[in-house]
């Protein structure tokens, strides 16, 4: 009996957190169509409900009805299972970002290792998709974001490593209260443009869409998705894109913490800051899909490995000496 | 102690049963995997143990990079070809020797290590540990790594690292003929250098390439 009490708690708020973070993926791609109309000044999606604010429930509906097409050669197991997995990884992921000191999931040691764990699992989804569909367009695109995904990690891994060294924990708590004094993304600004450009491509966005480039893949790994699969895969995206909203609100804009540590502003919740400071980082997210062209494969190639990973490493040992000269490595 | 039985025999059981799926699976694909599900179910063991960031950089290294490694080469490879020259004809029962020599080999491996570690643990010097509980199991492992054992793990990145070296200059090949876009030259390009005004005389033209 006790064991089933503490079982329906966790389940409730497991069901606290996720069924929001699924509403807000929802509102997130109206969101994003309408930065992106307003860039373009057109309306986007603005005729089901207030603002056409119900837009992606209504797609949502459609994806429902509409019929899941298996191709007759893919691989039957693994083409079903790809949606569910970047879905899931998606979600589960949430597990550890805090929306306050207390309220957060599960409070881990290694919280900042999870996510980056769970997000560099994201790609196996997008390669279990394009390979088992056995057609050439989903597999140049799983190819591809193979590649693309795991280059990016590694500058991700090296920004992670510059914020760790001013935290001295891997806890995602500790790290946010680290920046009581100052958000690290003042003394570490070049470090946030990288991790904001690498996640750009770590989750397959306008300029690095090249996985799913429409005019070169047709849809690449997507293209032989159908209905409520193609959804599932569309949902995912969009929660890995606010989880590295999250991860960047988190790493370097001070989390749930309020800007200025004054009565008026503290008295509104943490969770509510976080939530302020994703959707800042996505409406960025938003304008550089409208704004930017797409990069040709060797660009972005070149971009994570040649620039990106030699300039985080250097910034790796001038924060790492700087704290050391100036004995402000955080020891406990 | 019981739901912790429970993780516990489910966890090995899915890591022993996708070990075996590993080699027993006709189609490479599907091995690399169950080789990613043998590494996540063998994470989860570590992180039941408490060893929250082994557990981690297993899945971040070994899921995260290197099975993607291996299923972008496997997918590359003309599997469907290769499969029918391996497991056609007689010639498959030469491997069979070799590979139990060396799978004996590894078994008493195990069973020498696992029972000196059991019964004759003075050997190993564990006793005088550094394990210090108050500690979380990151800082320990660094306040060991990077103190005791300094030496040896420098050196085994400096291992790593002359791998890297020594792969990337056995695959290098130096191809003439490619056309190169150098991002310097082309913006430090000036006006004079690309745009050039010319009399044109009157039925005569202008050699344009040359």
């Amino acid at each position: 009996m006790e064991y089933l009490s503490i079982v329906f708690q966790e389940v409730y708020k497991i069901l606290f957190l996720l069924v929001p973070v699924l509403v807000s993926v929802a509102m997130i791609v109206w969101l994003d169509r309408r930065v992106w109309a307003f860039v373009q000044k057109r309306q986007g999606p603005n005729v089901v409900g207030p603002f056409g604010l119900l837009q992606s429930l209504a797609d949502a509906l459609k994806y429902i009805f509409k019929e899941i097409i298996i191709p007759s050669s893919s691989n039957k197991v693994i083409f079903i299972l790809a949606p569910i997995v970047t879905m899931t990884l998606a979600l589960i992921a949430w597990a550890v970002i805090p929306f306050s000191a207390t309220q957060v999931l599960a409070d881990i040691n290694v919280g900042i290792l999870y996510l980056f764990a769970v997000s560099s699992l994201g790609v196996y989804g997008i390669i279990m998709g394009g390979w088992a569909s056995n057609s050439k367009y989903p597999f140049l695109g799983a190819i591809r974001s193979a590649a693309q995904m795991v280059s990016y990690e590694v500058s991700i891994g090296v920004i992670i490593i510059n914020v760790l060294l001013c935290v001295g924990s891997l806890n995602l708590n500790d790290i946010v209260i680290a920046q009581q004094n100052m958000w690290f993304v003042i003394p570490l600004f070049p470090m946030f443009v990288i991790f904001f450009i690498s996640a750009l491509a770590e989750t397959n966005r306008p300029p690095f869409d090249l996985p799913e480039a429409e005019a070169e893949l047709v849809a690449g790994y997507q293209t032989e998705y159908s209905g409520m699969m193609y959804a599932m895969f569309w949902l995912g995206e969009y929660a890995n894109i606010l989880l590295m909203c999250a991860m960047g609100a988190i790493l370097f804009l001070g989390g749930w913490m309020s800007p200025i540590d004054v009565y008026p502003f503290t008295l509104i919740p943490g969770a509510i800051w976080l939530i302020l400071k994703i959707l800042l980082l996505f409406i960025l997210f938003a304008l550089v899909k409208a704004i930017v062209p797409r990069y040709r494969y060797d660009q972005l190639m070149r971009l994570g490995w040649k620039v990106f990973l030699p300039l985080s490493l250097i910034w790796v040992v001038l924060t790492a000496s700087y704290l050391f000269y100036f004995n402000l490595l955080p020891v406990n | 102690m019981i739901a912790h039985a429970i993780f516990f025999y489910t966890f090995s059981l899915i890591a022993v049963v996708s070990a075996i799926m590993v080699t027993a699976s006709k189609n490479t694909v599907h091995s690399v995997f169950f080789l990613i599900l043998d590494f996540i179910s063998i994470s989860c063991l570590f992180i039941m143990i408490g060893a929250e960031f082994l557990g981690m950089i297993m899945l971040i290294v070994y899921v995260g990079a290197v099975a993607v490694l291996f299923l972008f080469v496997v997918m590359m490879l003309n599997v469907a070809q290769q499969k029918n020259q391996w497991f056609a004809g007689q010639s498959t029962s030469k491997h069979i020797p070799v590979g139990l020599i060396i799978s004996t080999l590894i078994f008493f491996e195990i069973i020498i290590v696992i029972g000196g570690w059991k019964y004759k643990p003075e050997i190993f010097d564990i006793n005088n540990s550094f394990a210090n509980t108050s500690l979380s199991n990151t800082h320990s492992l660094g306040q060991i790594l990077y103190t005791d054992y300094i030496h040896v793990f420098q050196i085994s990145g400096i291992i790593l690292l002359v791998a890297m070296v020594g792969a990337i200059v056995l695959t290098f090949r130096q191809r003439s003929g490619l056309k190169r876009q150098s991002y310097i030259k082309q913006i430090s390009r000036e006006r004079a250098e690309g745009v050039e005004v010319l009399e044109v005389q009157s039925n005569k033209g202008v050699k344009i390439d040359d």
